[in-house]
């Protein structure tokens, strides 16, 4: 194949992955623009989104489409009220204090990691795709002297992968929606800018903690709910996705959604850019120096401009 | 300040106990208390930064890898002895540490935990990039022939529980001095309250600095012996789990005291041992420690013997 047509396959796949982890990044910088703590337990909720999926479409059966709208609405449901759970029990007793939040979030993932294993197993179990046809993308290029169209093999999207672009992209605008023109997104506004103002004017700031802990987790579980009919549910799913996601939300600026948005962009597409021509041990070398460097150096991330 | 007879009491009579028991332990105990001595002191060289000087670092198993491949590659690949390559373990532990502090310190809080675990992160990746010779998670074994130090033969249980002792004692004083000494008591000033500790003159850049280059030295030393005495080095002893096993063990046994580290280890190591025979998920041990312990006992087993028996435990 030639070098054009493979640039924008790998585009096309970059973006799967960039809508994907635009999903899961953004609910961890909700949870960090909202609460100020960070939740290393993202990862996990992230993979229960997955498992969930696979539990329901095997509960449900019949067509793979049925299964899988009832995981799109069942799963980041039941994640979202885990988190919430977990928030009310563990972050709330602890006054959600930075460093310790870290230390139990990290007891967390391994809590869920292992209770995954025991239960659902080691295995990595694939979820069927509701829909799969094939779309032949025509390539136009000069042949010999001739201007013409070619469909070069194995130069093909399936039309799930475009689904997953779309419906990420639908998700994100509601979050933003959510965000800026709702009663609850003004009440979450209110408690990131100054949460003791927003308690003194009766805002229940707990209860915006837990939803937003809950909204956070659900969206990393709804962003593994649309890749698992790509890739498959294992119980270790979950650590690439929380490296990314760090990745994206500290070059975005920590805090910042359309930062976040665009930084998983830009990450999704060259990685998918990336390890199609280097070594991907090689590309997440570079990753995650190019993050600890980025907050030595430049702690309001890349793209963000306040301070923070 | 002097030390007090029944605190030097105590710290002694631990190492005392600890150098009796090799001649009672049945084999298998024998084995596990050498290797508790070891993580021991990786433990006590991750306390010094987090315990007193209040950094929490999530990157620890990178100056535990840099002792143990300093040691184990030199070995492997340059034919070095025994001691020179425990020193070039050392060595190259207390380069990382001090290059990684240079970079992290410029940052506080949340954000130096990141910067460490990112950095960590690097190192492990680094390792398995350059699988040709670290062998990647795979490991390489160091044989028998290599592990004989001034004629003592380091696979010999005996003579690996005499090495593991005498590396924790060391570690082990060399904590209960510092943190008496003029700069430990700076540096638990800092934790408590670096704004006032600088306004009172003194360089809280330096004192960090400091500290965090002792506990990855110290890190370092306890990954170099590990790799020696138990003849292996792999990619796994960088890898995140390694950086979370020492805050659990500081965290159980008791932040910002000298016996905790121990304390810690032991505990954490016969739980998981014991564990272990009934399901292979023990991860989830340490998981629900971690929770219950930043829930319920922020300061660890002997920071409650210190909040309500003993006050002045060092």
């Amino acid at each position: 194949m030639e070098f054009g047509p493979h640039l924008i396959l790998a585009t096309l796949e970059g973006a799967v992955t960039a809508a994907v982890l635009a999903l899961t990044a953004v609910g961890l910088s909700l949870v960090f623009g909202v609460m100020r703590v960070v939740n290393i337990a993202h990862g996990e909720f992230y993979m229960l989104g997955a498992v969930i999926a696979w539990y329901v479409a095997q509960m449900l059966g019949g067509h793979p489409a049925l299964g899988f709208v009832a995981a799109l609405v069942i799963a980041p449901l039941v994640v979202g009220a885990l988190a919430a759970a977990a928030d009310v029990t563990i972050l709330k007793r602890i006054e959600y204090d930075p460093e310790r939040t870290i230390v139990a979030t990290i007891g967390l993932l391994y809590i869920i990691q292992q209770l995954t294993l025991m239960t659902y197993g080691p295995e990595a179990r694939p979820v069927e795709a509701p829909f799969s046809g094939r779309i032949e993308l025509p390539w136009f290029d000069w042949f010999e002297t001739l201007f013409g169209m070619a469909q070069p093999w194995g130069w093909s999207i399936t039309s799930y992968k475009l689904f997953v672009i779309f419906a990420a992209g639908a998700v994100l605008c509601g979050v933003w929606a959510m965000m800026a023109r709702t009663r609850i997104g003004l009440l979450m506004r209110a408690t990131q800018a100054d949460r003791d103002m927003a308690l003194a004017f009766g805002i229940p700031v707990e209860r915006v903690y837990a939803l937003v802990f809950g909204i956070g987790a659900g969206l990393a579980a709804l962003g593994a709910v649309l890749i698992v009919p790509i890739q498959q549910a294992h119980y270790l799913m979950g650590v690439e996705p929380l490296l990314l996601a760090f990745i994206v939300v500290i070059i975005g600026g920590l805090g910042s959604l359309p930062g976040t948005v665009l930084a998983a962009l830009f990450i999704g597409l060259s990685d998918g850019i990336i390890s199609v021509f280097f070594s991907p041990t090689l590309a997440k070398i570079l990753a995650t120096l190019l993050v600890g460097l980025v907050l030595v150096f430049r702690p309001q991330g890349l793209f963000g401009t306040r301070t923070a | 300040m002097s030390m007090g007879g029944r605190v030097l009491g105590l710290h002694l009579g631990l190492l005392v106990v600890l150098f009796a028991l090799q001649f009672v332990l049945p084999a298998y105990h024998h084995g596990n208390i050498a290797r508790i001595m070891v993580l021991a002191s990786y433990a006590v060289g991750y306390n010094i930064l987090f315990g007193y000087t209040g950094l929490l670092s999530l990157g620890h198993a990178l100056f535990f890898a840099a002792g143990m491949y300093g040691m184990g590659l030199t070995i492997q690949h340059a034919g070095f002895t025994p001691a020179p390559a425990l020193i070039a373990g050392i060595l190259a532990g207390a380069l990382v540490a001090g290059g990684l502090a240079l970079l992290a310190l410029r940052t506080s809080g949340v954000a130096f935990m990141i910067v460490t675990l990112m950095f960590a992160q690097a190192g492990y990746l680094t390792i398995l990039y350059f699988g040709e010779y670290t062998r990647g998670d795979e490991g390489f074994v160091i044989q028998q022939a290599q592990r004989v130090l001034w004629g003592i033969d380091l696979s010999d249980p005996t003579a690996r529980y005499f090495a593991a002792w005498g590396l924790f004692s060391v570690c082990f004083l060399l904590s209960l001095w510092l943190v008496q000494s003029r700069f430990g008591r700076t540096l638990i000033a800092i934790r408590e309250n670096e704004e006032r500790v600088r306004m009172l003159g003194y360089d809280t850049y330096a004192h960090k600095l400091g500290a965090m280059v002792v506990s990855g030295t110290i890190s370092a030393a306890a990954g170099a012996f590990y790799g020696l005495l138990f003849g292996y080095a792999g990619a796994t002893f960088g890898s995140v789990q390694y950086s979370i096993f020492p805050l659990l063990w500081v965290l159980l046994g008791g932040a910002g005291t000298v016996l905790g580290p121990f304390v810690g280890t032991l505990f954490m190591f016969y739980l998981i041992d014991l564990s272990s025979g009934v399901t292979s998920a023990y991860m989830l041990i340490a998981g629900v420690a971690l929770v219950l312990l930043t829930l319920f006992a922020p300061q660890g087993l002997t920071g409650e013997v210190r909040r309500r028996l003993w006050k002045g435990l060092p």
